[in-house]
């Protein structure tokens, strides 16, 4: 079933770069789309539109869609806070907020008007749960958020998304700033998540991509080159640019 | 070479304080800070003196506070970079460095004679407000700037809206500076004699202030009156009147730098 389906879709800043020229994917869902390719591709473009980030940056043009679960997410009229909520996105490297680990997990919560502590109580638990950190910080969630390891930081961060309840998980570059242990508990629990959610992550390698990723979309600037299988991408690629990134000819 | 500059411009300061300190330490007593002048003004407190200023402080505070920091949120999160706040950023430089009497003048154009508000503690304190709001919105909206743009982004991304990322993250993370900025906005204020002399001041005045409309004595213009305009005046009077007003000023400047460097000590971005 294809929860994200993207038809010819298009966005330049107004700097005058076109950063993402006529992109159309399917994005599975309960599956892990991995979006691969050279630095300047249009990854963390591509990942900003689908819940509206890039909003806050200079985006001069959109043109195309967008569609999630069949609504185009570019039209106007979209509620664009309930889309957020729906696809919640971690960053390159860990963003807590200035709060204690407990706030943190329920600032989405308590934006969107939800006071009820048992409610508040019991996503921190099931948030953290999911995100393998439960056992790690049960018992200084007022701590400072601050006050734990980079790769615990982004491990809350996975948990804060999560306790938005989403269907949709952004991760861009997620491990890039943590060590091998981190990224291997970040993985498997990606691993777990895609059961339950839409997972659509720019890996921070392409080796982190074979271990994970289901379907590849490999960008080179600005395009989708290629958009296949992980196991068809990394062994039998149809494009020469694919087959000279995968094999690390270039980028 | 530098610590023997500093020492040289700190030298001076020092002195003042100590000889202001000797002359007028004699004079500080309770009788002092809590009785009305006695005896034209030889004699007696300073309490009108002391509790005008108090007022006219938390007067310019409650004005100048909201607009200062309301103006700089706008300026700082939500205005745009366009030509009509290049235009508002550049009357704030050139307010700052207007000279008070003028705002003095403009004052008692203003709020005593066009909007009849008379010689009173209202009038004077929306002069000082007026002179007062470049520093406020300066300092507030340097403090919103030095707030990490991520933390914006990533609240707007768990779907709040822009307000509520502001008010849930970026002004707790700048209430440190921007108190510092209010509180040395309001030591100004608090210390300035121009702005109030053709607002509100009283020259002497045997009571307290009753209500806003009314005129009242202040500690800068009491000094000023009391050091030139009357003859036989007791020197022990003269400086422990500036004593008082040295120490609310200074106490007011020991509150902010506390505070800025508490949240220092806190901050953990
Ligand atoms: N806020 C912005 N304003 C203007 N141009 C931008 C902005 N963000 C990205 N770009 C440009 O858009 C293009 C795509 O950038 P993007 O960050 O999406 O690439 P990426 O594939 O994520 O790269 P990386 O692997 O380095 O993260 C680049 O040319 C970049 O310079
Ligand atoms: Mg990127």
């Amino acid at each position: 079933m294809n929860k994200i389906v993207v038809e010819n879709f298009s966005l330049t800043y107004s700097d005058g770069t076109e950063s993402l020229q006529n992109i159309n994917l399917k994005i599975k869902a309960n599956a892990i789309t991995a979006l691969i390719g050279p630095a300047g591709g249009g990854k963390s473009t591509f990942l900003r539109a689908m819940n509206r980030l890039n909003d806050l940056a200079d985006v001069a043009t959109l043109a195309g869609h967008l569609f999630i679960d069949g609504q185009d997410v570019l039209d106007p009229k979209v509620n664009i806070i309930q889309l957020r909520r729906t696809a919640g996105i971690v960053f390159a490297r860990p963003m807590p907020l200035p709060l204690t680990i407990y706030e943190n997990i329920v600032f989405g919560l308590r934006v969107a008007g939800e006071r009820r502590k048992e409610v508040l109580d019991e996503t921190v638990e099931q948030a953290l749960r999911q995100a393998q950190l439960w056992d790690e910080v049960y018992d200084r969630l007022n701590d400072s958020a601050f006050a734990i390891s980079g790769g615990q930081q982004q491990r809350l961060c996975i948990a804060r998304v999560l306790a938005l309840h989403p269907e949709i998980i952004l991760l861009d570059e997620p491990t890039s700033a943590l060590d091998p242990i981190s990224t291997a508990k970040i993985e498997t629990s990606l691993l777990e998540l895609k059961e339950n959610y839409t997972i659509v992550i720019a890996p921070h390698s392409i080796q982190q991509a074979a271990r994970i990723a289901d379907d590849v979309a490999f960008f080179l600037q600005g395009e989708v080159v290629e958009f296949a299988p992980g196991e068809k991408i990394f062994t039998r690629p149809e494009d020469k640019r694919t087959q000279d990134y995968v094999q690390g000819r270039f980028g | 070479m530098l610590a023997v500059g500093s020492v040289l411009t700190i030298l001076p300061i020092v002195a003042v304080v100590i000889y202001i300190l000797v002359l007028g330490a004699p004079a500080i007593n309770w009788e002092f800070l809590t009785q009305m002048p006695k005896n034209g003004m030889r004699d007696g407190g300073i309490l009108p003196a002391l509790v005008g200023t108090v007022y006219l402080t938390l007067g310019t505070a409650l004005f100048s506070v909201p607009l200062g920091v309301g103006a700089a949120i706008y300026l700082s999160e939500y205005s745009s970079d366009n030509a009509l706040t290049r235009v508002i950023r550049l009357a704030i430089v050139n307010l700052a460095g207007i000279p008070s009497v003028v705002y003095g003048l403009f004052g008692l154009g203003l709020f005593v004679v066009f909007l009849n508000f008379s010689t009173s503690i209202l009038s004077a304190s929306l002069t000082l407000s007026i002179m007062t709001l470049p520093v406020m919105i300066t300092t507030t909206e340097e403090a919103l700037r030095a707030v990490p743009q991520s933390f914006r982004v990533v609240a707007i991304s768990l779907g709040a809206t822009r307000w509520q990322a502001i008010r849930r993250v970026v002004l707790p993370q700048a209430l440190p500076g921007i108190m510092t900025g209010i509180i040395l906005g309001l030591e100004r204020a608090a210390g300035e004699t121009a702005p109030i002399l053709f607002t509100g001041a009283a020259f002497f005045l045997p009571r307290l202030p009753h209500s806003p409309m009314d005129a009242t004595m202040a500690l800068p213009y009491h000094l000023f009156v009391i050091s030139t305009q009357v003859p036989g005046m007791p020197i022990r009077v003269q400086y422990g009147t500036v004593l008082v007003l040295l120490s609310f000023v200074m106490g007011m400047n020991i509150i902010a730098t506390v505070i800025r460097s508490r949240a220092r000590a806190r901050r953990v971005w």
